[in-house]
């Protein structure tokens, strides 16, 4: 009897987990597929479309990675007062609900903005901010500080041991030890970020600009929203998922294997750091570029947070509500996954970032319809949904981890058989703590944020604050919206840095 | 008798074959050069690599088909032999149960094995506060108090100075064998072997060869031992 290199816990997790993003990412397009009138193939709009799609996301994931890798380098090499809440705060612009960074991005750099003043005050032309480079600077606005924690992590995984190694031999420490891990970690980031803005609905719509700056889900959008075509809307969705599954592919054939191995925990100590300037100058302008938009929502915001209606406070609770459970539940399917591990999961793990959001909620809409009321279900459809969203960010930080601790203690654990609730309560979850907090923590505030699925489902009394937010900006109630903006921010902050700051307590061990 | 019954190992293009028997209760070294499937046979004998053919006898049982864990033996790594997050303690009672919940008596008992390899008073401590021989000490502990037939040892003290390696050897000498345990070690070291081992056996060219008195073999090595002791 052969037996496998790590120890026994049970299949059907596992299983139950990856049947369920099956059924929610392919059994919806199906669906939307199956109701579908199929009528003509697609128009030249639609082709422009696709092109569009992939050199914006081409030129969001170049940029976001090339701007990254300083930026996380200066952040490995330094200690100084503050760093964790400006990683933490780095983590904000992919948090953050992207109607609002929109807002946020608009205050700096649209018409009225600050550069456009200043540009203004010299005597030069505005520029404006519609269009390609637009819809490039909002991606790169939202996934540069993924990016960054990415690669951290990436550094954060060499061990110490391996610097002091390095140090003692007088070694190049950039070739030996940080150039192997770049060329683990970039690829798959490149490729993550690539196949988000591939997906990309919302910035499009906000900063994209008629015909010639469409996304493929933009486009998806307006077939349902405007001409109710759903053939064209599956076939657009199907391209999409192509597109996405050749992405997925890539990316999962660059993800090399981690090639540090274990080291003790200890506190990393370096000695090859001497100049700090060009570091501190690099950390100030990053934080400034992802800050000051945030910065601007508050100041729009602040004043009226008190005079909001009740029900704008009702909604945000029932926003915690789901966000809580779609975290709770990404987080035992990410673990269910991650311990069954293979290339399976990989794929399965990634789908959801192919699956295009709207058709997800069009196609579950069509499955409960028979069944239920879907204002009914819309709560708890809204948290499924969002924790098979949220999946594929979660298994990028929780996997590795888990394959490290397999690989590292699963004979050790097998000699001493370690197995089944024992092995994950004494070995696993302790050793993945860290990065299964920044998963729950990703998860909430994303769902927290989320705008597309509910919009879809709900009536007045299952309202989510977005939801409320865009309704209130609907009836043209600016200062309440921009107040609701910001306690939503405040919220999705909240529950991140709750569950980060969870996993991340004395983790020194 | 732990008896290799005309095992055949197989890893990728290497391969070993073993058909030998081991005594009871007593020491034996594995000495060949490296590369020659030391490491392969005590993986096989653990239970983490599934023979091509053959079984593994102990007692008449048939071992082969028993997941690592059910079967009678203790395991010690050439590293991460502890779990860094868990403390001194909590890594030797993982020996007793492996789910940790402890009876009081279990927790004296790991107190005693603790006090037994010379480490009062570090219950508490975790690896990283240890120092390389403390940690060698805690992986002895849990072994003492897992009371297993078999003890396989993969060269875990080859990173230890010396007079701690022997030190290390001296404990396994006087808490496992005295015990009666089958221990089955690997080493590069003739030393090693001399030190502990009453029996020891030639890996080398694909094949085990049968144990013979340590002195013996070591005294008028074969041909293959001869060159690689050089």
């Amino acid at each position: 009897m052969a037996h496998s290199a790590v120890p026994v816990t049970s299949r059907w997790p596992g299983v139950a987990a990856a049947a369920l993003v099956l059924v929610l990412t392919l059994g919806t397009l199906g669906a939307v597929a199956w109701r579908a009138e199929w009528g003509g193939g697609l128009a030249a709009a639609d082709w422009a479309a696709i092109r569009f799609t992939v050199l914006q996301a081409l030129l969001s994931a170049f940029f976001s990675v090339v701007l990254a890798i300083p930026v996380a380098r200066a952040l490995a090499r330094r200690r100084f007062r503050g760093r964790s809440l400006l990683i933490t705060l780095l983590g904000a612009p992919f948090l953050l609900p992207v109607i609002v960074a929109v807002l946020g991005l608009l205050a700096i750099f649209g018409r009225g903005g600050i550069v456009n003043e200043g540009l203004e005050w010299l005597g030069l032309e505005p520029i404006s901010i519609f269009g390609l480079h637009g819809v490039v600077l909002a991606h790169v606005f939202f996934n540069m500080p993924l990016a960054v924690r990415f690669i951290l992590q990436g550094w954060l995984s060499i061990p110490a041991e391996r610097f002091r190694l390095a140090a003692s031999l007088n070694a190049p420490v950039g070739r030996l030890l940080e150039w192997p891990m770049l060329r683990a970690v970039v690829p798959s980031t490149f490729l993550v970020i690539f196949l988000i803005c591939l997906t990309s609905f919302a910035v499009a719509l906000t900063m994209g600009g008629g015909p010639r700056a469409t996304t493929i889900e933009l486009a998806i959008y307006q077939a349902v929203r405007f001409d109710f075509d759903l053939g064209r809307a599956a076939l657009l969705a199907c391209i999409q998922f192509g597109l996405c599954v050749v992405a997925a592919v890539l990316a999962w054939r660059v993800t090399g294997n981690d090639p540090m191995g274990s080291g003790m925990d200890r506190v990393v100590q370096r000695w090859d750091v001497a100049r700090w300037g060009a570091d501190y100058a690099i950390i100030i302008c990053a934080a400034l570029f992802l800050l000051l938009p945030l910065a601007m929502i508050i100041l729009r915001g602040l004043p009226g947070i008190f005079d909001m209606p009740g029900t704008i406070w009702v909604a945000a609770l029932r926003s915690v509500f789901v966000a809580l459970g779609s975290s709770a539940l990404c987080v035992v399917m990410c673990l269910a996954l991650a311990l069954r591990g293979g290339a399976m999961v990989s794929v399965i793990g990634v789908m959801p970032l192919a699956a295009s959001g709207l058709v997800v909620g069009t196609g579950a809409f069509l499955l409960v319809f028979p069944f239920t009321r879907p204002s009914d279900v819309a709560l708890f459809v809204t948290m499924l949904v969002n924790a098979t969203l949220a999946l594929p960010f979660a298994l990028r930080s929780v996997a590795p981890a888990v394959g490290q601790v397999q690989a590292d203690y699963g004979r050790l654990a097998m000699s001493l058989n370690l197995s089944g609730w024992s092995w994950m309560r004494l070995v696993v979850l302790p050793r993945v703590r860290r990065p299964l907090g920044f998963a729950a923590g990703l998860a909430a505030a994303l769902s927290m944020g989320d705008l597309g699925v509910i919009a879809l489902f709900a009536g007045q009394s299952e309202e989510t604050l977005p939801l409320a937010m865009y309704r209130l900006m609907g009836a043209y109630r600016m200062d309440a919206a921009a107040s609701a903006a910001l306690l939503l921010v405040a919220l999705s902050l909240a529950l991140f840095w709750i569950c980060d700051r969870g996993g991340r307590a004395d983790a020194d061990m | 008798m732990l008896t290799c019954e005309s095992l055949m190992l197989q890893q990728g293009s290497f391969s070993l074959q073993a058909d030998i028997a081991f005594a009871k209760g007593k020491a034996t070294a594995l000495i060949g050069p490296s590369g020659a499937g030391k490491s392969t046979l005590l993986a096989a004998i653990a239970g983490f690599l599934a023979p091509v053919s053959g079984r593994l006898l102990w007692d008449q049982g048939d071992l082969s088909n028993l997941p690592p864990g059910k079967r009678p033996v203790s395991m010690l790594f050439q590293d991460n032999n502890l779990f860094p997050h868990l403390s001194a303690a909590q890594n030797v009672g993982l020996g007793l149960r492996p789910d940790l919940r402890l009876s009081e008596q279990q927790k004296s008992k790991v107190a005693a094995a603790l006090t037994d390899v010379g480490l009062d008073g570090f219950s508490e401590r975790k690896p990283s506060a240890l120092s390389g021989g403390q940690q060698s000490r805690v992986a002895l502990a849990r072994v003492l108090v897992a009371d297993r037939a078999i003890v396989l040892l993969d060269e875990p003290f080859a990173a230890l100075g010396p007079a701690l390696k022997d030190e290390m050897l001296d404990l396994v000498r006087s808490k496992l064998i005295a015990a009666s345990k089958t221990v089955i070690m690997v080493t590069h070291d003739p030393a090693d072997a001399r030190r502990i081992a009453e029996m020891s056996a030639l890996v080398a060219e694909g094949a085990v060869q049968p144990p013979v008195a340590t002195n013996v073999l070591l005294d008028n090595p074969p041909q293959e031992l001869a060159d690689y002791l050089g």
